[in-house]
């Protein structure tokens, strides 16, 4: 067993884990934190998708201990004083949302973008998200609303 | 999927890194960025004793500009651990090695990139990973750390089949030392069943043109194809001191596998893997030119 610190959504959690305990079993089923999914459990869908000192990884593809001392970001700690992230209410406003399952994964892959660029194309958005799989929308929707919330991050800066 | 029971390990220096590894041999495994050894895990394709993990040895991540010296040409040196996010925005390999650029581009997602390592990939030796071709494609040096010390192996000298490379079993791969391409011009072409996918065929090429047109060097190498990444030495020879016309380059692409135990399996038999080598050499040279 080992002792691990991790911040998760600001917050600090010290716990004893089993070396081979993955991220993304230490943020369900120890943390509580059940917006972070399992989909395929091999690396493929990005439902697992949680930002790892603010950067987009894939938390079925790496292990606790391995994150000892980093700073993770899930699906939850996105809403501020009980309202959404504007890429959430994008996701809504374009009903890119049908079974949900790659909803969380799909929102922090748009957000990682929109951090880094925040005008980008068609194209642009698609590569952002190609580490994501969607088993309902065929993506269009997904699309329009990483566009949309490009605009409704834009509008909430000025 | 749960990974085997192992335990972990976190030395703090190389040479801790190497010595644990001797001190455990056939049990240890290395642990770089982890996007190919941890699926591997899960699956119980592999299960050591240890895991050693790199990722707490400070000064194994870098891309720096080493100036000619003692008869070395000019070099970007890359530390092991460097990621392929940090190799697609260094601004350095962008002007003096836009081969790796071109590579890491389509090597898996942005998630992926984030966390998988060159050094990584490299020492897992996956017979349709993307980098190997590159690499080969370059030419330069790696550096290993072991117990007695550190070495360089030329990078033609470095694959050695199927997961296996020339790391001794106590050594630890830290630098990749790739030549500085300035006048030349690169591409690497991939196909794949998914965007996302390991390389059913993919060609990395670099080339100097000449004032005449004339192709005054070419490399060539190919992953996917066989059970290591290869270069094809006689397309190359094919095309030295020539124009590149279309073709000349069809024609000496003909041979691309020529000599080469082209492996089949369930997402390519041989034959058609035969084929989309030959139509994906003669696409990249032509990229590249
Ligand atoms: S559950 Fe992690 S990538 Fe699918
Ligand atoms: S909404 Fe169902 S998988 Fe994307």
């Amino acid at each position: 067993m080992h002792k691990i610190s991790v911040k998760i959504n600001g917050n600090a959690y010290e716990e004893e884990v089993e070396s081979r305990l993955l991220l993304v079993h230490f943020l369900r089923d120890k943390v509580n934190l059940k917006g972070t999914h399992v989909g395929c459990d091999t690396g493929n869908c990005g439902a697992c998708t949680v930002f790892l000192n603010g950067k987009p990884i894939k938390s079925c593809n790496m292990l606790a201990v391995q994150a000892d001392g980093a700073e993770l970001t899930t699906i939850e700690g996105l809403e501020r004083d009980g309202a959404l992230h504007p890429v959430q209410e994008a996701f809504l406003d374009k009903f890119a949302i049908q079974c949900g399952y790659c909803t969380p994964g799909m929102v922090l892959s748009a957000l990682a973008l929109l951090q880094s660029n925040r005008r980008p194309n068609e194209e642009e958005i698609r590569e952002a998200i190609e580490g994501n799989i969607c088993m309902c929308t065929g993506y269009q929707q997904i699309v329009d609303a990483v566009a949309h919330a490009a605009d409704l991050m834009g509008q909430s800066r000025s | 999927m749960i990974p085997p029971k192992f335990e972990y390990v976190a030395p703090a220096s190389l040479s801790e890194a190497a010595a644990f590894l001797a001190a455990h041999p056939g049990d240890a495994k290395l642990l770089a960025g982890g996007q190919s050894l941890i699926p591997v895990l899960k699956l119980r394709l592999a299960s050591p004793g240890f895991l050693v993990d790199l990722g707490r040895i400070a000064g194994l991540s870098y891309i720096r500009e080493e100036p000619a010296s003692g008869g070395k040409p000019g070099a970007v040196a890359i530390g092991a651990m460097t990621t392929y996010a940090e190799i697609k925005q260094s601004a350095l390999l962008r002007e003096k090695c836009p081969l790796l650029q071109q590579t890491v581009a389509v090597v898996a997602d942005v998630q992926v990139r984030n966390r998988g390592t060159l050094g990584g990939s490299l020492a897992h030796a996956d017979p349709s990973a993307d980098m190997p071709a590159a690499i080969l494609a370059l030419g330069g040096e790696l550096k290993a750390v072991g117990p007695k010390g550190e070495r360089w192996i030329a990078v033609g000298e470095y694959f050695q089949g199927m997961f296996a490379t020339a790391l001794a079993p106590d050594e630890v791969l830290t630098e990749i030392r790739v030549p500085v391409l300035t006048g030349q011009r690169s591409a690497y072409l991939k196909a794949a069943r998914r965007a996302t996918d390991f390389a059913l065929v993919g060609v990395a090429v670099r080339l100097r043109v000449g004032k005449d047109e004339k192709c005054e060097e070419i490399s060539i190498a190919l992953t996917g194809v066989t059970d290591r990444a290869f270069r094809a030495a006689g397309v190359e020879r094919a095309l030295q001191g020539k124009r590149l016309e279309p073709k000349l380059i069809e024609q000496a692409t003909a041979d691309v596998v020529q000599g080469v135990n082209v492996m089949g399996n369930i997402h390519g038999g041989a034959e058609y893997r035969a084929q989309v080598a030959r139509v994906y050499a003669a696409r990249a040279i032509a990229a590249a030119k």
